[in-house]
């Protein structure tokens, strides 16, 4: 559905972009304010209500295409629901939907059938597409059980079926930002505006001064949601009180962080959350222009905000004098090539402008002098994304919920070795347990806990031992890991954590944008020694010569050359946190830092033992055969690329362990399961 | 406002850095990215210091000072980091300075001596490169580069050329031109701005002094040398004297005891480019031709308007350049005149430029196959050579250069600052429009380091609007006035370095504003002391057109004394 055209309820309307109607979110929610007429409010209603498809006439299907569900085959599924429906002449409404957070369960389909509240259904893949249909259009019971039900008000619920909000993994959530991700057609902006969409934006524009909005938001709490938890309000009311003729916002939404997709998710679900969010920012610091700064690999979010722009023009939401107020704002959608750090602020800023994404010192802070030198302010999604509903109920509501220091919700992408993986909104101060556990639904299979990865690259781990600590700004930073943009990695017990760090670091040191000493040469030197410590024993760090033929001597000497680098880890770290340029930089030894701290026996285990227990680190593992269990088929020695496998056929096979390059392909084509590893 | 430095009271004024006030008081806090007058990048983190109140170490560069600021610039931890950033640098370095061109003269080795660097304490791969010796003006080393960017900085914020940029990302971050190809396919105008402000062997010019040793060994050539105008005020320098020395005489003998066969001085064609310049400038003045005249001595600057200005051609005089009208008065007259085939004459120019390596072969600068200029050595290869010679500058007699080409007035000579050719140019102009030289010669709006210098002049009833622009980002602003419609410029001096030949790309690196303000001025006290101070009064030029030139802008001059130009592609 596009809304390109403004819905006019009679010759009476004289809206127009050219002479804005001050009402217009008023008229559209509720009925003309300009003339009075039962059959227009009449009308108004009936199409908010369909819009909000309170009672749909005909049948109605879900499919949650936003990417995360296309890359599980919803794609495939959405074809299949149009197949069946024409093949059996079935009249019903197809509508796609974003992603409702539940990843791990998609494709995603719900069905909302007339008198009925709507129904979830997970993966439904295209073949699973004409069972389920079948089975619910003709009132069977469904091949598979629902997720659960929507509460709906005048329709009769399925029996036994549980209300969606009951299933364990949205019952512990507060959903606010995500309130419409999943549920509503995210490419209808009547839809949003059926829910009370745009209503803070009148509000502000009509009853608020700018300085009126950065107070509340400033009163509300709000902190920025993209790492570093900046007053929002505070930041506002620093450029709002700069006097320029030109003043900039920017919404920053290159999301770069190795498993985080909050960012994408609202874009892609509710684009005009984000919209109304950044006009608001826009109103309350005086900014005419607005960028959304994104990245090109966020195709389905560039399309989504570009068409919905285009809807809250053709209706008079953006654009010239908005509600007759005087403010005008356009909002133009950059795409970024993907540079990580370009999600810094003067990184970003530098993207916009056309120049290569490199951070510069602050101060001149980008609130005094930023986008082609003019006032800026730059915003996170979802921190914009939680505006409208400050501005709509006040800061007193937002502020109720959260900690003393961190209010409101926050958005978390829950992944790893977790049962329940997926989109999650909860309120600050959730314990973090309840987030694994039950959100998550704890470690799939016989594994255990070791720990939550937070904050992506600049982020750190959260061992076991804290696992009970309430979610908030300051609760990560005390047990040295931080918000981050809200990536949540679960690790069990098969994670080696100087493999994490590993990971880490290569992700920085290739994202450096290499204009500074520390974060360029540091970070591949941090790597490096990472790399040695998981490497097999017979490379020691450098061009050290070793100083005696002596097997034992030399290992004596390596591990102390190991231990030597792993101090150098610990300075370099804390050199890198000094003395860098940005917080990409600033924060770029953390992950490196969190896990000496936590996992400290683990890191002595790869430097004295050159030992990995989690059997990550392959250098390190030492491959046996169990002559018990071998029967000489001879597989694995044509597979071995070292020949470091001997035995003659149908007697056990040997392995020369000075020949062994640690591969796995043995472990791999072994039938029997007889090569051993430890 | 006052703030205190390592426990000291440093005085500081609104918008001074901790690093300028730090300075100021004598405290030396050591930078790599660090360049005067453009803001600060805070790519090197070697200026950080301790800021109470602040969490990490700051960059001093960037930080601004403030009253009651708290500040340490050697505690333990800077320090301590600073070593660190070192070492990491030098981890990624190659380990061969004993060959290095900088070697004994680079900031990172100063730098690693001052830390006191003594242990490798950081191992492991380094960042592959590859060397780009197809410009002929510039040598880029990428293995040594250290990123810290002022190459792309000068490039881009000074010359408005932007030849060279960062490419890549992380460890694999490197600087290159476009395409990461060869400089000479580049946008590159060969200023060598670059290699004067790289701190380290990165960026050096294409070396011209094996061919010339060559050619001095050989004794079947007759090798002529020429010295320009700023090379004998900035030489000094590379032998511990004071900037602004000139040792034009000694130099002269150092030359000769080299083995050059003639020594000339590049002031001589000087004094006859202004006879052409000037004659070509009264000529579009009073046939209507295109105006502004723009200079065309500088080869940077040519290049600049041939790539990015190509409808501005025209506006440049057609004048060759002083080494290019020496060149080719060398091997025709000259070789007519003592009787050799041009052939057996190798002609070396010694410039405090890398563009003139890059002009000299410019296919339309020789005839009959065979290019007027062989060799081009900039000022720090001459000092090189000198030294390899056992030649004590400081020590040597003074020597006068040879005739036909030795005689100068010291207008020739304030060719070597910018606003100088503009001076020149002004008082044979005004001979050549009224018939007498003026008393007052000194035109103080045109001298001095400001980019753009603008003067008025009336000559003969007829008023000149004279601009002066030395570095080509100030040079673009014009261009972009004119193009505007900008109509009251007549005449416009450009050199492509920031204070002209003085600030050259092919001078000694040490150059300060100070030095180079010293080496400027050493060329006004030339002027003010000589006797002979306008072009058009220079006997030998007289005597040259009497004998060979016939007239300037005569058939003979056009032929050997001016050129063309062409449009050229920004990136081959």
């Amino acid at each position: 559905m596009s809304d390109t055209a403004f819905p006019r309820c009679c010759a009476g309307c004289w809206h127009s972009p050219d002479r804005p109607c001050p009402d217009l979110v008023a008229c559209l929610e509720k009925g003309p304010v300009c003339h009075e007429s039962d059959a227009c409010a009449a009308q108004v209603g009936a199409r908010n209500r369909a819009r909000r498809r309170e009672s749909p006439a005909r049948p109605v299907v879900f499919v949650g295409t936003g990417t995360c569900g296309l890359g599980a085959g919803a794609g495939k599924t959405l074809a299949a629901i149009h197949a069946w429906l024409a093949a059996g002449a079935v009249d019903a409404e197809v509508v796609e939907v974003g992603c409702i957070g539940l990843c791990v369960e998609e494709p995603l389909v719900d069905i909302q059938l007339p008198g009925r509240p709507r129904l979830s259904f997970a993966k439904v893949t295209d073949k699973k597409v004409a069972p389920l249909l079948s089975a619910v259009f003709s009132d069977q019971p469904p091949p598979s059980e629902p997720l659960g039900q929507f509460r709906q008000d005048g329709a009769a619920p399925w029996p036994g079926v549980r209300p969606l909000d009951e299933h364990p993994f949205f019952a512990p959530q507060t959903r606010w930002v995500l309130a419409n991700c999943g549920v509503v057609d995210p490419s209808s902006l009547d839809e949003y505006l059926a829910r009370g969409g745009y209503g803070a934006l009148a509000k502000a524009l009509r009853t608020m001064t700018p300085a009126d909005v950065c107070r509340e938001v400033e009163l509300s709490g709000l902190r920025g949601r993209g790492g570093g938890g900046f007053p929002t309000g505070t930041k506002w009311t620093i450029a709002h009180k700069q006097a320029a003729e030109q003043k900039y916002m920017i919404c920053n939404a290159d999301e770069g962080d190795p498993g985080a997709f909050m960012d994408r998710a609202v874009m892609e679900g509710d684009p005009h959350r984000v919209l109304e969010g950044l006009a608001l920012a826009a109103y309350a610091i005086g900014a005419s222009r607005a960028y959304i700064y994104t990245r090109a690999e966020y195709p389905l979010a560039i399309a989504r905000l570009t068409a919905a722009i285009a809807q809250a023009k053709a209706y008079g939401l953006l654009g010239s004098n908005l509600f007759d107020s005087g403010f005008s704002l356009d909002i133009v959608v950059k795409q970024g090539a993907g540079a990580f750090v370009c999600g810094e602020e003067t990184a970003l800023i530098h993207s916009i402008e056309g120049r290569r994404g490199m951070p510069r010192p602050r101060p001149p802070f980008p609130a005094a002098s930023g986008l082609f030198g003019k006032p800026t302010i730059i915003n996170n999604v979802e921190t914009l994304a939680n505006v409208p509903g400050i501005v709509a109920n006040g800061a007193a509501w937002f502020g109720s919920v959260g900690t003393a220091s961190s209010k409101g919700t926050k958005v978390f992408a829950l992944s790893g070795n977790v049962a329940r993986t997926g989109l999650v909104e909860v309120a600050m101060g959730t314990p973090l347990r309840q987030i694994v556990f039950d959100i998550g639904g704890g470690i799939p299979g016989d594994r255990a806990y070791k720990a939550v990865q937070i904050g992506g690259p600049s982020g750190g781990c959260i061992p076991a031992s804290q696992l009970d600590i309430d979610i908030d700004y300051e609760s990560l930073k005390q047990v040295g890991a931080m918000m981050g943009s809200g990536g949540l990695v679960v690790m069990d017990d098969g994670n080696c954590m100087v493999d994490v760090a590993k990971y880490f670091m290569d992700f920085i040191q290739k994202e450096s944008c290499g204009k500074c000493i520390p974060c360029r040469e540091g970070t591949r030197r941090m790597l490096e020694i990472l790399e040695s410590l998981s490497r097999r024993p017979s490379t020691s760090l450098g061009a050290v010569v070793s100083p005696s033929n002596d097997r034992r001597i030399e290992q004596q000497f390596e591990a102390l050359e190991r231990f030597r680098s792993v101090m150098n880890l610990e300075h370099l770290a804390k050199v890198i946190q000094d003395t860098s340029l940005c917080g990409l930089g600033q924060s770029a030894p953390n992950p490196v830092l969190s896990t000496l701290r936590w996992f400290r026996d683990e890191y002595e285990a790869h430097v004295y033992d050159r030992r990995c227990d989690a059997k990550a680190c392959r250098e390190l593992l030492v491959y046996e055969i169990d002559t018990t269990l071998c029967k000489g088929c001879g597989i694995c020695i044509k597979q071995c690329p070292s020949d470091a496998i001997v035995g003659t056929p149908k007697s056990p096979h040997h392995i020369i362990p000075e020949r062994c390059v640690a591969c796995g392909s043995c472990v791999d084509v072994c039938n029997l399961d007889a090569v051993l590893v430890h | 406002m006052t703030l205190e430095i390592n426990g000291r009271k440093v005085e500081a004024q609104h918008g001074d850095t901790v690093l300028g006030a730090a300075r100021r008081a004598g405290i030396r806090i050591p930078t790599l990215c660090h360049y005067e007058g453009l803001p600060p990048s805070g790519a090197c983190r070697m200026c950080v210091v301790e800021v109470e109140g602040q969490r990490g170490l700051v960059p001093s560069c960037a930080f601004p000072a403030a009253a009651g600021l708290k500040v340490q610039t050697h505690s333990a931890r800077a320090v301590d980091a600073r070593r660190t950033l070192v070492e990491l640098l030098l981890a990624n370095h190659p380990d061969d300075c004993l060959y290095c061109a900088r070697n004994n003269e680079c900031q990172l080795q100063d730098l690693a001596a001052q830390l006191g660097v003594r242990r490798r304490h950081y191992f492991g791969g380094r960042t592959p490169a590859r060397m780009d010796v197809a410009s002929p003006s510039i040598v880029r080393d990428p293995a040594k580069c250290i990123l810290c960017g002022k190459c792309v900085r000068v490039c881009e914020e000074v010359q408005a050329v932007g030849a060279i940029d960062f490419i890549g990302r992380g460890s694999k971050t490197r600087i290159g031109p476009a395409f990461d190809e060869g400089l000479n396919v580049s946008s590159c105008i060969n200023c060598g701005q670059c290699v004067a402000v790289c701190p380290v062997g990165a960026l050096i010019e294409t070396r011209a002094i094996d061919e010339v040793r060559a050619a001095l060994a050989d004794p079947k050539q007759i090798v002529v040398v020429q010295h320009a105008p700023s090379v004998s005020v900035s030489l000094a320098e590379e032998f511990g004297l004071k900037p602004g020395t000139d040792v034009d005489g000694p130099f002269v003998t150092a030359l000769r005891r080299l083995g050059f066969a003639w020594v000339f001085d590049t002031a001589f064609t000087a004094d006859l480019t202004i006879m052409e310049e000037a004659s070509e400038l009264a000529h579009r003045l009073a046939h209507g031709g295109v105006l502004p005249m723009m200079t065309s001595c500088s080869p940077g600057w040519v290049k600049f308007v041939e790539q990015f200005y190509p409808d501005l051609l025209p506006n440049l005089s057609t004048c060759k350049s002083p080494q290019q009208m020496l060149g080719a008065v060398v091997k025709t007259f000259l070789a007519g005149r003592i009787g050799v085939d041009p052939d057996r004459i190798f002609s070396v120019a010694i410039m405090p430029c890398t563009a003139k390596k890059f002009e000299a072969g410019r296919p339309e600068m020789g005839r009959d196959g065979r290019q007027d200029i062989d060799a081009v050595l900039t000022t720090r290869e001459a000092a090189e050579l000198i030294r390899m010679y056992g030649l004590d500058l400081a020590a040597l007699p003074p020597d006068a250069a040879d005739t036909p080409f030795g005689e100068r007035t010291s207008a020739g000579k304030l060719f070597g600052a910018s606003g100088g050719v503009a001076e020149a140019a002004l008082r044979t102009a005004h001979y050549l429009l009224t018939g007498h030289t003026p008393d007052d010669l000194k035109i103080q709006a045109l001298r001095g380091l400001d980019g753009i210098k603008e003067y008025r002049a009336t000559v003969a009833g007829t008023e000149i609007g004279v601009a002066a622009a030395s570095g080509l980002g100030n040079a673009r602003k014009i261009l972009e006035q004119i193009r505007a419609g900008r109509k009251d410029l007549q005449f416009i001096e450009v050199m492509s370095c920031a204070g002209g030949c003085v600030a050259g790309g092919g001078q000694p690196r040490s150059a300060s504003p100070d030095a180079v303000r010293a080496r400027m001025h050493a060329l006004y006290v030339i002027d003010r002391d000589a006797a002979v101070r306008a072009s058009h009064e220079n006997p030998g030029v007289q005597r040259l057109y009497a004998e060979f030139l016939e007239k300037p802008l005569s058939h003979k001059s056009h032929e050997l004394l001016h050129t063309r130009y062409e449009r050229r592609a920004p990136v081959m």
